[in-house]
């Protein structure tokens, strides 16, 4: 099966990195699927998670990842997800996540508050 | 004990202590230089994947940015110096602040105003002490800066450059910062960040890659990815230099503690080498004045015989 190969990485570090079959992001005009042979695409990724169906190297499975603004850049199979802050979901506290969600919800800061809100879904999987 | 040898063992007791601190300063900064280091690189994937995506839009498409488009006529542009909080690194700061009067100067002489934008205590002060007008400055981060950091640093930098030449914005961003060649040179650099010069940026990125880019799909628009892209782009090379400097500061101070604890054991070599003379010297005074009354004794007692 064909794959292609992404990198997720942060500002200041790299998240994850590896072979893929399909990569489904949020961009600014609605979620996009990136599988391998897509054309050359470079979007705005909107705060949202991003999941990714792992193939070959990195054996079959589901990553998740919590990403804060940025961009998906894909050329030459290769695909690069690019974001100021950008979580996988076991990384992600929970609780912490929660109590930032209350925390946000009661100071009414909209920005905050989808922050722990795409943190808990890319955790609970409900997209 | 003489006065002259407690005064000699005085001094060498506090510069032995002085010594004491330089290296333990010495160890910390080297500690940090790897930390630092590892920083730089652990931000390079981003930068690198951004530059690229920079150029595979300002390349690959006919749009007009006002963060990509060279003015007629620069008016006014914007220096960012990056120095450091602390003092005890040698010339690390002062060697930055001179990159920057030259830059200022060529600016002024190429017929532009200038705005100063400084990052660091050790900059700042040399600026109020001159009485020069710093158009804004950020201070407490230079050690271990954070992207947080960087992006509360190129907000303004990036509002001035948005806003037009006539209502105090700028046309040109340009950068001072030291840059980490090696363990044992960092030299001052002046970068110019914006409006960016695609030429250079392209065809170093593909004599590096040895590829041509594709054409892009932008989405939702080339102008809207432009638009987002650019200020990540320009706080990505901030943050870069923020973390280069740190990692240039940390080993200017190791350098510069290093040179302080080796000249403190000089001094302790000397001071010793003269110590131990003048024990001798009272030594050998003691010596003779007992030889002297010894000999003034056995006089006296001969005569009364």
């Amino acid at each position: 099966m064909a794959e292609l190969h992404v990198e997720l990485v942060a500002a200041d570090r790299q998240v994850w990195s590896g072979e893929a079959s399909l990569v489904v992001a949020r961009t600014s005009s609605g979620d996009i699927g990136v599988m391998p042979g897509h054309q050359p695409l470079l979007g705005v990724l909107q705060s949202g998670p991003v999941t990714i169906r792992t193939t070959g190297e990195s054996g079959d499975g589901t990553v998740v990842a919590a990403v804060h603004g940025g961009f998906i850049s894909f050329a030459d199979n290769k695909l690069s997800l690019l974001a100021e802050i950008a979580e996988l979901s076991d990384e992600i506290d929970v609780q912490r996540a929660e109590r930032a969600l209350e925390r946000a919800k009661s100071a009414a800061d909209a920005a905050a508050e989808r922050r722990a809100d795409v943190r808990l879904r890319a955790v609970t999987g409900v997209h | 004990m003489g006065a002259k040898l407690r005064v000699y063992k005085r001094r060498i007791r506090s510069v032995t202590a002085t010594k004491k601190i330089t290296k333990a300063m010495e160890m910390i900064a080297a500690s940090r230089i790897v930390k630092a280091q590892r920083q730089v690189a652990a931000s390079t994937p981003y930068a690198s994947e951004l530059t690229r995506a920079v150029t595979a839009v300002a390349t690959g498409s006919n749009t007009q940015h006002a963060l990509t488009t060279e003015v007629d006529k620069p008016a006014r542009a914007a220096v960012l110096l990056i120095t450091s909080d602390r003092g005890l690194a040698g010339g690390y700061s002062s060697n930055a602040i001179k990159a920057a009067e030259r830059l200022t100067e060529r600016l002024k002489a190429e017929g532009k105003e200038v705005d100063t934008f400084i990052v660091g205590r050790k900059g700042v002060s040399y600026y109020a002490f001159r009485e020069r007008t710093v158009a804004d400055s950020w201070t407490g981060f230079t050690d271990s800066p954070t992207y947080a950091d960087a992006k509360a640093v190129a907000g303004p930098l990036i509002e001035a450059v948005l806003k037009d030449t006539a209502e105090g914005g700028v046309d040109e961003l340009h950068i001072v910062f030291t840059e980490f060649v090696s363990m044992m040179t960092q030299s001052p650099v002046d970068d110019r960040l914006l409006p960016l010069s695609l030429k250079a940026t392209a065809e170093t990125e593909e004599t590096a890659q040895g590829e041509i880019l594709p054409l892009f799909d932008f989405e939702p628009s080339a102008e809207d990815v432009l638009d987002a892209l650019l200020p990540r782009y320009v706080e990505s090379r901030i943050y870069n230099a923020l973390l280069q400097a740190a990692a240039s500061k940390h080993a200017a101070t190791r350098r510069a503690m290093k040179s302080a604890t080796d000249n403190a054991e000089e001094l302790i070599k000397s001071l010793s080498r003269l110590a131990n003379a003048a024990r001798q010297a009272e030594i050998t005074q003691e010596i003779s004045e007992i030889v002297g009354g010894a000999s003034a004794l056995a006089d006296a007692t001969a005569g009364s015989d």
